[in-house]
Protein backbone atom coordinates (compact mmCIF):
# COMPACT_ATOMS: atom_id res chain seq x y z
CA UNK A 1 0.00 0.00 0.00
CA UNK A 2 2.71 2.44 0.85
CA UNK A 3 4.15 1.76 -2.57
CA UNK A 4 1.01 3.09 -4.36
CA UNK A 5 0.95 6.17 -1.94
CA UNK A 6 4.88 7.34 -3.48
CA UNK A 7 5.05 8.88 -6.80
CA UNK A 8 5.18 6.04 -9.28
CA UNK A 9 8.09 5.68 -11.46
CA UNK A 10 7.60 6.04 -15.53
CA UNK A 11 7.93 2.65 -16.37
CA UNK A 12 5.05 2.11 -14.20
CA UNK A 13 3.26 5.10 -15.50
CA UNK A 14 3.78 4.80 -19.03
CA UNK A 15 2.58 0.77 -19.62
CA UNK A 16 -0.61 2.31 -17.50
CA UNK A 17 -1.53 5.32 -20.10
CA UNK A 18 -1.27 2.44 -22.60
CA UNK A 19 -3.59 0.17 -20.98
CA UNK A 20 -6.07 3.06 -20.40
CA UNK A 21 -5.35 3.46 -25.06
CA UNK A 22 -6.36 0.15 -25.36
CA UNK A 23 -9.37 -0.06 -22.98
CA UNK A 24 -11.01 2.54 -24.81
CA UNK A 25 -10.03 1.33 -28.16
CA UNK A 26 -11.46 -2.44 -26.46
CA UNK A 27 -14.62 -0.72 -25.89
CA UNK A 28 -14.77 0.57 -29.59
CA UNK A 29 -14.07 4.24 -28.78
CA UNK A 30 -10.88 6.22 -29.17
CA UNK A 31 -8.49 7.86 -26.68
CA UNK A 32 -8.83 11.74 -27.06
CA UNK A 33 -9.23 13.81 -24.33
CA UNK A 34 -9.23 17.39 -26.43
CA UNK A 35 -12.16 16.12 -28.65
CA UNK A 36 -14.12 16.84 -25.44
CA UNK A 37 -13.40 20.50 -25.85
CA UNK A 38 -14.96 20.45 -29.36
CA UNK A 39 -18.14 18.75 -27.76
CA UNK A 40 -18.33 21.15 -24.95
CA UNK A 41 -18.38 24.13 -28.12
CA UNK A 42 -21.35 21.79 -29.49
CA UNK A 43 -23.26 21.84 -26.18
CA UNK A 44 -22.55 25.27 -25.69
CA UNK A 45 -24.73 25.89 -29.37
CA UNK A 46 -21.45 26.94 -31.37
CA UNK A 47 -23.24 25.17 -34.15
CA UNK A 48 -25.13 28.41 -34.58
CA UNK A 49 -21.72 29.89 -36.05
CA UNK A 50 -20.12 27.02 -37.65
CA UNK A 51 -20.60 23.77 -39.32
CA UNK A 52 -17.52 22.44 -37.42
CA UNK A 53 -19.70 22.35 -34.37
CA UNK A 54 -22.93 20.60 -36.01
CA UNK A 55 -22.34 17.01 -35.18
CA UNK A 56 -24.36 14.25 -32.67
CA UNK A 57 -22.53 15.53 -29.91
CA UNK A 58 -24.79 12.70 -27.69
CA UNK A 59 -22.44 10.25 -29.66
CA UNK A 60 -19.10 11.44 -28.00
CA UNK A 61 -21.29 11.49 -24.47
CA UNK A 62 -18.98 8.08 -23.40
CA UNK A 63 -15.72 10.84 -23.79
CA UNK A 64 -17.39 13.21 -21.49
CA UNK A 65 -18.01 10.56 -18.98
CA UNK A 66 -14.09 9.80 -19.35
CA UNK A 67 -13.49 13.74 -18.33
CA UNK A 68 -16.04 12.72 -15.45
CA UNK A 69 -13.93 10.29 -14.13
CA UNK A 70 -10.37 11.92 -14.52
CA UNK A 71 -12.18 14.50 -12.67
CA UNK A 72 -12.78 12.09 -9.60
CA UNK A 73 -9.53 10.54 -10.01
CA UNK A 74 -7.59 13.47 -9.47
CA UNK A 75 -9.14 14.08 -6.57
CA UNK A 76 -9.01 10.18 -5.08
CA UNK A 77 -5.67 10.89 -6.22
CA UNK A 78 -4.89 13.77 -4.14
CA UNK A 79 -6.78 13.02 -1.47
CA UNK A 80 -6.40 9.15 -0.55
CA UNK A 81 -3.21 8.08 -2.79
CA UNK A 82 -0.36 10.75 -1.68
CA UNK A 83 2.21 11.07 0.99
CA UNK A 84 2.36 14.28 0.39
CA UNK A 85 6.30 14.07 -1.36
CA UNK A 86 7.75 16.55 -3.22
CA UNK A 87 8.58 16.04 -6.88
CA UNK A 88 12.01 14.68 -7.14
CA UNK A 89 12.97 17.40 -9.74
CA UNK A 90 16.40 18.12 -11.10
CA UNK A 91 18.38 20.58 -8.98
CA UNK A 92 19.23 22.21 -12.32
CA UNK A 93 15.76 23.27 -13.29
CA UNK A 94 14.75 24.08 -9.28
CA UNK A 95 17.54 26.26 -9.96
CA UNK A 96 16.45 27.61 -13.04
CA UNK A 97 13.35 28.12 -11.72
CA UNK A 98 14.34 30.40 -8.78
CA UNK A 99 16.06 32.61 -11.70
CA UNK A 100 12.46 32.53 -13.09
CA UNK A 101 11.25 33.72 -9.44
CA UNK A 102 9.73 30.05 -8.96
CA UNK A 103 10.29 29.59 -5.24
CA UNK A 104 8.50 26.28 -4.22
CA UNK A 105 9.52 24.13 -7.47
CA UNK A 106 8.16 20.25 -6.94
CA UNK A 107 6.68 20.99 -3.49
CA UNK A 108 3.06 20.88 -5.28
CA UNK A 109 1.99 19.86 -8.83
CA UNK A 110 1.39 23.16 -10.14
CA UNK A 111 3.03 26.74 -9.17
CA UNK A 112 1.53 29.43 -7.27
CA UNK A 113 2.97 32.12 -9.09
CA UNK A 114 0.80 31.06 -11.71
CA UNK A 115 -2.14 29.33 -10.09
CA UNK A 116 -2.65 30.69 -6.92
CA UNK A 117 -5.41 33.11 -6.89
CA UNK A 118 -3.01 35.74 -5.53
CA UNK A 119 -1.65 35.84 -8.97
CA UNK A 120 -4.85 34.45 -11.09
CA UNK A 121 -6.44 37.80 -10.22
CA UNK A 122 -3.83 40.17 -11.67
CA UNK A 123 -4.08 41.56 -15.38
CA UNK A 124 -1.30 39.27 -15.87
CA UNK A 125 -1.60 36.25 -13.74
CA UNK A 126 -5.25 36.15 -15.79
CA UNK A 127 -4.13 37.06 -19.29
CA UNK A 128 -1.50 34.18 -18.40
CA UNK A 129 -4.09 31.84 -17.65
CA UNK A 130 -6.14 32.45 -20.58
CA UNK A 131 -3.66 32.87 -23.46
CA UNK A 132 -2.16 29.27 -22.17
CA UNK A 133 -5.70 28.14 -22.60
CA UNK A 134 -6.59 29.50 -26.02
CA UNK A 135 -3.44 28.12 -27.21
CA UNK A 136 -3.65 24.45 -25.67
CA UNK A 137 -7.52 24.84 -27.23
CA UNK A 138 -6.91 26.50 -30.99
CA UNK A 139 -4.05 24.30 -31.51
CA UNK A 140 -5.24 21.26 -30.60
CA UNK A 141 -7.78 21.15 -32.90
CA UNK A 142 -6.19 22.55 -35.54
CA UNK A 143 -3.85 19.87 -35.25
CA UNK A 144 -6.55 17.59 -34.92
CA UNK A 145 -5.66 15.62 -31.72
CA UNK A 146 -3.76 16.71 -28.44
CA UNK A 147 -0.97 14.44 -26.08
CA UNK A 148 -3.44 11.53 -25.98
CA UNK A 149 -4.57 11.71 -29.58
CA UNK A 150 -1.47 12.27 -31.75
CA UNK A 151 1.45 11.47 -29.31
CA UNK A 152 0.35 8.44 -27.48
CA UNK A 153 -2.87 6.72 -29.79
CA UNK A 154 -1.55 8.27 -33.13
CA UNK A 155 2.38 7.22 -32.65
CA UNK A 156 1.29 3.53 -31.83
CA UNK A 157 -0.17 3.40 -34.58
CA UNK A 158 2.79 4.68 -36.68
CA UNK A 159 1.08 7.48 -38.10
CA UNK A 160 2.85 10.20 -40.12
CA UNK A 161 0.84 13.20 -39.36
CA UNK A 162 1.02 12.30 -35.77
CA UNK A 163 5.06 12.65 -36.04
CA UNK A 164 4.25 15.45 -37.73
CA UNK A 165 1.63 17.49 -34.58
CA UNK A 166 4.17 15.91 -31.99
CA UNK A 167 7.58 17.77 -33.93
CA UNK A 168 5.39 20.56 -33.44
CA UNK A 169 4.42 20.24 -30.03
CA UNK A 170 8.27 20.01 -29.13
CA UNK A 171 8.66 23.03 -31.49
CA UNK A 172 5.78 25.28 -29.32
CA UNK A 173 6.97 23.45 -26.13
CA UNK A 174 10.54 24.53 -26.62
CA UNK A 175 10.17 27.87 -27.57
CA UNK A 176 7.43 29.07 -24.60
CA UNK A 177 10.03 27.09 -22.28
CA UNK A 178 13.54 28.99 -23.64
CA UNK A 179 12.62 31.84 -24.78
CA UNK A 180 9.08 33.55 -23.81
CA UNK A 181 9.33 32.18 -19.95
CA UNK A 182 12.01 34.03 -19.40
CA UNK A 183 10.65 37.42 -21.13
CA UNK A 184 7.37 36.39 -19.20
CA UNK A 185 8.69 35.91 -16.14
CA UNK A 186 11.95 37.17 -15.41
CA UNK A 187 11.72 39.15 -12.06
CA UNK B 1 -22.47 -0.82 -16.68
CA UNK B 2 -22.53 0.40 -20.39
CA UNK B 3 -21.46 3.37 -18.86
CA UNK B 4 -19.83 3.32 -16.07
CA UNK B 5 -16.86 1.49 -17.74
CA UNK B 6 -16.01 5.07 -18.86
CA UNK B 7 -16.09 6.24 -15.87
CA UNK B 8 -14.35 3.68 -14.16
CA UNK B 9 -11.24 4.20 -17.08
CA UNK B 10 -11.73 7.80 -16.75
CA UNK B 11 -10.73 7.50 -12.72
CA UNK B 12 -8.18 4.90 -13.38
CA UNK B 13 -6.83 7.73 -15.82
CA UNK B 14 -6.91 10.50 -13.38
CA UNK B 15 -4.99 8.46 -10.85
CA UNK B 16 -2.30 7.50 -12.81
CA UNK B 17 -1.79 10.74 -13.99
CA UNK B 18 -1.66 12.31 -11.00
CA UNK B 19 0.46 9.37 -9.14
CA UNK B 20 2.70 9.58 -12.60
CA UNK B 21 3.50 13.56 -11.88
CA UNK B 22 2.82 14.34 -15.28
CA UNK B 23 0.08 16.55 -14.39
CA UNK B 24 2.89 18.68 -12.97
CA UNK B 25 3.68 22.02 -14.44
CA UNK B 26 7.43 21.38 -13.45
CA UNK B 27 7.56 18.08 -15.20
CA UNK B 28 6.48 19.25 -18.34
CA UNK B 29 9.42 22.55 -17.82
CA UNK B 30 11.89 20.05 -16.99
CA UNK B 31 10.89 17.94 -20.07
CA UNK B 32 11.22 20.70 -22.49
CA UNK B 33 14.46 21.86 -20.67
CA UNK B 34 15.76 18.31 -21.81
CA UNK B 35 16.72 17.77 -17.93
CA UNK B 36 15.36 15.14 -16.79
CA UNK B 37 13.95 11.63 -18.59
CA UNK B 38 11.10 10.68 -16.37
CA UNK B 39 8.45 12.42 -19.19
CA UNK B 40 10.78 10.85 -22.10
CA UNK B 41 10.23 7.67 -19.87
CA UNK B 42 6.39 8.01 -19.57
CA UNK B 43 5.71 8.95 -23.56
CA UNK B 44 8.08 6.98 -24.69
CA UNK B 45 7.09 3.70 -22.97
CA UNK B 46 3.10 4.18 -23.16
CA UNK B 47 3.90 4.38 -27.41
CA UNK B 48 6.76 0.87 -27.41
CA UNK B 49 3.82 -0.88 -25.66
CA UNK B 50 1.46 0.67 -27.74
CA UNK B 51 2.93 0.74 -30.79
CA UNK B 52 3.39 -3.55 -30.00
CA UNK B 53 -0.50 -4.01 -28.98
CA UNK B 54 -1.91 -2.23 -31.65
CA UNK B 55 0.26 -4.64 -34.01
CA UNK B 56 -0.76 -7.70 -31.85
CA UNK B 57 -4.74 -6.46 -32.49
CA UNK B 58 -4.11 -6.25 -36.26
CA UNK B 59 -2.29 -9.16 -36.34
CA UNK B 60 -4.70 -11.47 -34.69
CA UNK B 61 -7.99 -9.73 -36.31
CA UNK B 62 -8.87 -8.82 -32.03
CA UNK B 63 -12.19 -7.70 -32.01
CA UNK B 64 -13.70 -4.92 -29.86
CA UNK B 65 -16.54 -4.94 -27.60
CA UNK B 66 -19.17 -4.65 -29.93
CA UNK B 67 -17.92 -7.69 -31.78
CA UNK B 68 -16.29 -5.76 -34.44
CA UNK B 69 -12.33 -6.07 -35.70
CA UNK B 70 -10.16 -2.82 -33.99
CA UNK B 71 -8.95 -0.61 -36.20
CA UNK B 72 -7.58 2.74 -35.48
CA UNK B 73 -9.39 5.64 -37.91
CA UNK B 74 -5.85 7.24 -39.72
CA UNK B 75 -5.54 10.94 -39.60
CA UNK B 76 -6.77 13.35 -42.63
CA UNK B 77 -3.21 13.66 -44.58
CA UNK B 78 -1.74 17.16 -44.78
CA UNK B 79 0.97 18.88 -43.11
CA UNK B 80 0.54 22.54 -42.47
CA UNK B 81 -2.18 21.48 -39.91
CA UNK B 82 -0.47 19.16 -38.20
CA UNK B 83 2.44 21.35 -37.74
CA UNK B 84 1.17 25.01 -37.15
CA UNK B 85 -1.36 23.39 -35.29
CA UNK B 86 1.14 21.32 -32.88
CA UNK B 87 3.30 24.64 -32.69
CA UNK B 88 0.44 26.47 -31.30
CA UNK B 89 -0.81 23.97 -29.13
CA UNK B 90 2.98 23.56 -27.62
CA UNK B 91 3.23 27.19 -26.95
CA UNK B 92 0.38 26.43 -24.81
CA UNK B 93 1.16 23.45 -22.91
CA UNK B 94 4.38 24.94 -21.86
CA UNK B 95 2.83 27.33 -20.64
CA UNK B 96 0.04 26.10 -18.74
CA UNK B 97 2.15 23.05 -17.95
CA UNK B 98 -0.94 21.23 -18.91
CA UNK B 99 -2.66 19.74 -21.96
CA UNK B 100 -6.63 18.61 -22.17
CA UNK B 101 -6.43 15.45 -20.42
CA UNK B 102 -4.34 17.28 -17.05
CA UNK B 103 -6.62 20.30 -17.18
CA UNK B 104 -9.48 18.12 -15.95
CA UNK B 105 -7.61 15.80 -13.75
CA UNK B 106 -5.70 19.09 -12.21
CA UNK B 107 -9.44 20.58 -11.65
CA UNK B 108 -10.06 17.74 -9.54
CA UNK B 109 -7.22 17.61 -7.39
CA UNK B 110 -8.64 21.15 -6.53
CA UNK B 111 -7.31 23.62 -8.40
CA UNK B 112 -10.47 25.85 -9.05
CA UNK B 113 -8.33 28.38 -11.24
CA UNK B 114 -7.81 25.41 -13.65
CA UNK B 115 -11.48 26.61 -14.48
CA UNK B 116 -10.30 29.44 -16.29
CA UNK B 117 -7.68 27.81 -18.22
CA UNK B 118 -10.64 24.87 -19.62
CA UNK B 119 -13.15 28.17 -20.34
CA UNK B 120 -10.44 29.50 -22.42
CA UNK B 121 -9.59 26.39 -24.33
CA UNK B 122 -13.33 25.96 -25.31
CA UNK B 123 -13.08 29.13 -26.62
CA UNK B 124 -10.17 28.35 -28.44
CA UNK B 125 -11.43 25.55 -29.85
CA UNK B 126 -14.68 27.86 -30.89
CA UNK B 127 -12.57 30.06 -32.50
CA UNK B 128 -10.75 27.38 -34.58
CA UNK B 129 -14.19 26.27 -35.31
CA UNK B 130 -14.98 29.77 -37.08
CA UNK B 131 -11.87 30.13 -38.61
CA UNK B 132 -11.15 26.68 -39.74
CA UNK B 133 -11.91 27.57 -43.59
CA UNK B 134 -9.81 30.29 -43.64
CA UNK B 135 -6.90 28.48 -42.46
CA UNK B 136 -4.31 26.81 -44.13
CA UNK B 137 -4.40 22.94 -43.37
Amino acid sequence: MEVLLKPWPWYVSGPLITLVMLLLIYFGKTFGMSTTLRTLCSIGGAGKYSDFFRFDWKAYRWNLVVVLGAIIGGYIAVTFLSDGSTIALNPQTVSDLSELGFYSAGKSLLPSEIYAWGNVLTVKGMAILIIAGFLVGFGTRYAGGCTSGHAITGLSNLQWPSLIAVIGFFIGGLIMTHFLLPLIFSP
Amino acid sequence: MKILKFLLVGIFFGIVLVKSEAVSWYRIYEMFKFQSFHMYGIIGSAVCLGILFIWLFKVFGVKNIEGNRISLVPKDSGFVRYLAGGTVFGLGWALAGACPGPLYVLFGTGVISMLIVIAAAVFGTFVYGVLKSKLPH
